[in-house]
């Protein structure tokens, strides 16, 4: 794929599936690394792109989310950047904790700091990139185990 | 992406065909819900069509299974890929789900 890649979204969730296969297209050359793009990254992604539209933009549909794409320094990275007021990242509670509820809420999170090898927030909370390693074709073994 | 309700005798079988997302989850929710009210309680989902499962595809699995079960029903899953398990270890779900190989063998299990 190109090393950039940056487009907006509408603040539709219908729109993530296709946003999600089109940035996966792009990167279709990095075959040593598909499991990790396949699962880590497209979920991650995935959730990334829900979570800026549900909790960021309010489900705002006269917001918008932009997505950067970059392959950088051996890694592809992915910012996604909602119009919202922010929020504190620490206070989203691990939801594999025995004492929480087994609710229908809560993973996106967890998910994406576990799938991706960096998750990092603007000090606003507003926007999140996410970070997966090139060199490294050991799948999810980083994920499972803990 | 769709899903498709079949009859097994006295199982709900629903395939997944493609992905279970934040986009689709209340489509899904909807049809089972559906066969819920209409006096069904053994549900078996099949993923061997499916792409990938999101927070929120997993969160209306948790949803509907607790539902079902207040019902005295049970939902189970079946034929799910490497990257679905590894999904559902993750976040320990499949501690929570009745999870069979094949569609099969979700359906002898009953």
């Amino acid at each position: 794929m190109e090393r950039q890649l940056v487009f907006d979204l509408p603040n539709e969730l219908d729109c993530i599936e296709e946003a999600v296969a089109f940035v996966m297209r792009r990167c279709a050359q990095c075959e040593v690394v598909a499991r990790r793009l396949r699962l880590n990254f497209r979920v991650s992604l995935t959730e990334a792109l829900a979570n800026a539209m549900i909790y960021g933009n309010g489900s705002d549909p006269t917001k918008r989310v932009r997505v950067e794409i970059r392959i950088e320094n051996g890694a592809i990275q992915a910012r996604v950047t909602d119009e919202g007021q922010g929020f504190d990242p620490e206070v989203v509670p691990d939801p594999t904790l025995p004492f929480l509820p087994q609710g229908e809420g809560g993973r996106g999170l967890f998910l994406m700091r576990r799938l991706m090898d960096e998750v990092r927030y603007n000090d606003r909370g507003n926007s999140v990139t996410l970070v997966l390693r090139l060199d490294d074709d050991r799948g999810l073994q980083n994920g499972v185990s803990a | 992406m769709a899903f498709h309700v079949n009859r097994e005798g006295d199982i709900t079988v629903i395939d997944v065909d493609g992905q279970l997302i934040v986009g689709n989850r209340q489509e899904l929710k909807q049809k089972v819900l559906d066969e819920v009210a209409r006096g069904e309680r053994k549900f078996l989902v099949d993923f061997t069509n499916t792409g990938y499962i999101d927070s929120s595809g997993l969160g209306v699995l948790v949803s509907l299974s607790k539902k079902i079960r207040e019902q005295g029903g049970d939902l189970r899953l079946a034929s799910l890929n490497e990257d679905l398990r590894t999904l559902f270890e993750l976040t320990k779900l499949n501690t929570l789900f009745r999870i069979a190989e094949t569609r099969d063998e979700g359906l002898q299990d009953f």
